[in-house]
């Protein structure tokens, strides 16, 4: 019973990690007013491509450099058509995210069911000595250390630098900025490409580290999970996190149980995250003073340069 | 903005010639690019070009194919355009296409020896009401919670293949079917008469999409209840103002929508199937989202998009076997076809000028 509970607390960790960066990328871009449903085929991409170059290049940084090369190059794509065509958001994330899942499974038929080795796990000394905690905590691979300091690094950036404000200011009300001197169009590009790393690190570490072997649709829905897990945080990066963790645990919750066996069929399990997704959103959507006080004011609406 | 000394300006209203050109250039860019691409991997454009565009034609079988692929396409587009136009974005008629073929083909497989004439029709009441019902989950949660339907109706796909799985490792599992997660065959009376020959396999399922494409186009060009659904999504406010509700909009575009997409699954169990099995679609319920923009959200443009996307599924599995295409091709072209549509629709809206040299002349515009 015990071994269990540690295995899923700290299995969450590993497995929350690219739910993670996806939601926390998707946050930054969300924040400067642009809404990209395009995570779901950026981390597939990515997934891909890092895949393909850790498998050829046998490291995993260079894996990682080229999922959020592709992740950004993506991003990109999707920045053009809402910053330069102004296209109708929603439609662009579709647009992009098809496009990028085709392309996922495009590059992945030819190392269909190839595996790579994980990553070691770092047990931080003394720490990683603590009964429990210590195995939980204190003894888990270096991208989930990365990810625990980019939640910290994105509270830091939004609400404590000049840059993190005027990219707010942008997402509450984009005329107002650019009247100030600020430039919607640009912030908007970065953020969007920072969605496009944060999503390409999410997709690497998912095909690379998590489960590393290949096989299509591997990203079965997390792209959408960590859409929703910003509305979950309610926009507020600690949150998001503590979101994040929540469905990594309740993801593994499913096999621990199958190894206490207790019969649930294994596709309810499965299910779990998703309905969970489902109940969380209703409960936080239902308290819409909460959600229009964090909510960037001007989301998905496309902006207009008055040149 | 202005690039290389042209800017574009929004246009007073939008110009019927873009609007006809766009979808014919967006399907121009995607074929070049999916030839260049397919250039760089080593195969033969003009095979792929041949396999993608002309084969499908060529026979009655291949021309039969096309019908039954286009026929779920348009009737789930149809639906999702009614939602789209209102603003409600329904991503999941996969899911709704899923829990449709479940619950019709609970009569086929209970009832498998049955000969009676009316086990179609049923299935086909019980697969649209029960697509509706899956995207009404979706609808009562974004009328009273107001929970973003967008992820609701994708997590409630996930959710149907799961559904589907369990049902066919367990109690809907064909007893004496070597344990495969298959039900047993459904028996004649449940499947959709067939036409155009023998070994053709368009049926039933077309005429029903065109009886609905001209519905949608009767409701649509018609009627009072579409123009509301339309403002309701469009101009919250100002729908408010005129006493419809958003709600409505809501409710109506979800339940639609579901049923097109239900219906859509009844068709492939009844048609091509003619069996519950784990894989029931390609990817339609997404496909068609594609399909409703391609149309224009119109349902004659719809009609049109969902012959030419049928076209690309049956050239991909002509192009898998002769020209070495990889099967998720159509999948990449899909995404191209977006992505250029909504490139190319800026121009309907905007139209492109030289920018005049000396700056202080740009408040004249």
């Amino acid at each position: 019973m015990m071994d269990a509970l540690i295995f899923v607390l700290a299995g969450a960790f590993a497995t929350a990690t690219p739910l993670l960066f996806a939601a926390l990328g998707e946050l930054v871009v969300e924040k400067s007013g642009v809404l990209n449903l395009s995570v779901e085929g950026m981390m597939a991409l990515s997934a891909a491509i890092a895949f393909m170059v850790t498998l050829q290049s046998g490291s995993h940084l260079v894996g990682f450099i080229a999922g959020a090369a592709s992740g950004a190059l993506l991003s990109a794509v999707f920045a053009v058509l809402v910053l330069g065509f102004m296209a109708n958001q929603v439609a662009a994330g579709l647009a992009v995210g098809i496009l990028g899942l085709g392309l996922s499974s495009l590059l992945g038929r030819s190392f269909e069911g190839a595996t790579l080795l994980g990553i070691d796990k770092i047990a931080i000394p003394l720490l990683s000595e603590i009964p429990v905690l210590g195995k939980i905590l204190f003894t888990q691979d270096i991208v989930v250390y990365v990810g625990i300091a980019a939640t910290g690094l994105v509270a830091w950036f939004l609400y404590r630098t000049k840059a993190g404000l005027t990219l707010r200011v942008i997402g509450e009300n984009p005329n107002t900025a650019h009247a100030l001197g600020m430039r919607p169009v640009g912030v908007r590009f970065l953020a969007i490409l920072f969605g496009g790393v944060m999503a390409g690190f999410a997709g690497a570490y998912a095909s690379t580290v998590l489960t590393p072997l290949w096989s299509q649709d591997m990203i079965a829905g997390r792209g959408w999970i960590a859409v929703a897990l910003v509305v979950f945080g309610t926009w507020r990066p600690g949150r998001v996190a503590v979101g994040a963790y929540l469905f990594g645990a309740v993801s593994l919750l499913g096999l621990a149980l199958q190894a206490m066996g207790i019969g649930i069929p294994a596709q309810f399990m499965t299910c779990l995250p998703y309905v969970l997704t489902i109940v969380v959103l209703v409960a936080i959507s239902a308290d819409k003073v909460r959600v229009r006080l964090n909510a960037p004011a001007a989301l998905g609406e496309s902006y207009r340069a008055a040149s | 903005m202005s690039f290389l000394g042209f800017t574009a300006l929004p246009r007073a209203e939008t110009s019927p010639v873009a609007l006809l050109a766009v979808p014919l250039v967006t399907i121009v860019l995607s074929i070049v690019t999916m030839v260049v691409m397919f250039s760089a991997l080593g195969a033969d454009p003009g095979v792929v070009l041949y396999s993608f565009f002309i084969e499908p034609l060529s026979s009655s079988y291949n021309l039969g194919e096309v019908l039954i692929k286009a026929s779920p396409l348009i009737l789930i587009a149809q639906g999702l355009a009614i939602g789209f136009r209102a603003r409600v974005w329904n991503i999941g008629a996969e899911g709704q296409l899923i829990i449709g073929a479940i619950c019709a083909s609970l009569l086929p497989i209970f009832w498998s020896d049955s000969q009676s004439a009316w086990m179609l029709p049923g299935m086909i009441v019980i697969g649209a009401l029960a697509g509706m019902a899956w995207a009404g989950i979706a609808a009562y949660l974004k009328a009273s919670f107001n929970a973003s339907e967008i992820i609701v109706t994708l997590m409630l796909t996930e959710i149907a293949k799961q559904v589907l799985y369990y049902l066919l490792t367990g109690p809907l599992k064909d007893p004496s079917g070597y344990n495969f997660p298959q039900s047993v065959m459904f028996p004649d009376a449940g499947l959709y008469p067939t036409f155009g020959g023998d070994g053709v396999r368009a049926n039933l399922s077309v005429i029903i999409t065109l009886v609905v494409t001209i519905g949608c186009w009767v409701f649509v060009t018609k009627s009072f209840a579409a123009f509301r659904l339309m403002v309701g999504g469009v101009a919250s406010d100002a729908a408010r103002y005129a006493g419809f509700s958003q709600r409505r909009a809501i409710w109506m575009s979800l339940l639609i929508g579901g049923a097109a997409a239900g219906l859509a699954g009844v068709g492939e169990i009844a048609g091509p199937i003619g069996k519950l099995q784990p894989i029931l679609s390609p990817g339609y319920g997404y496909a068609a989202i594609i399909v409703a923009f391609l149309g224009g959200l119109h349902p004659i443009g719809i009609f049109f998009a969902g012959l030419f996307m049928a076209l690309v599924y049956v050239g991909g599995d002509i192009a898998l076997v002769s020209a070495g295409i990889p099967a998720s091709a159509p999948v990449v072209f899909q995404g191209l076809l977006l992505v250029f549509y909504l490139a190319s629709y800026f121009f309907v809206r905007h139209e492109v000028r030289r920018v005049p040299q000396a700056d202080g002349l740009r408040g004249a515009a």
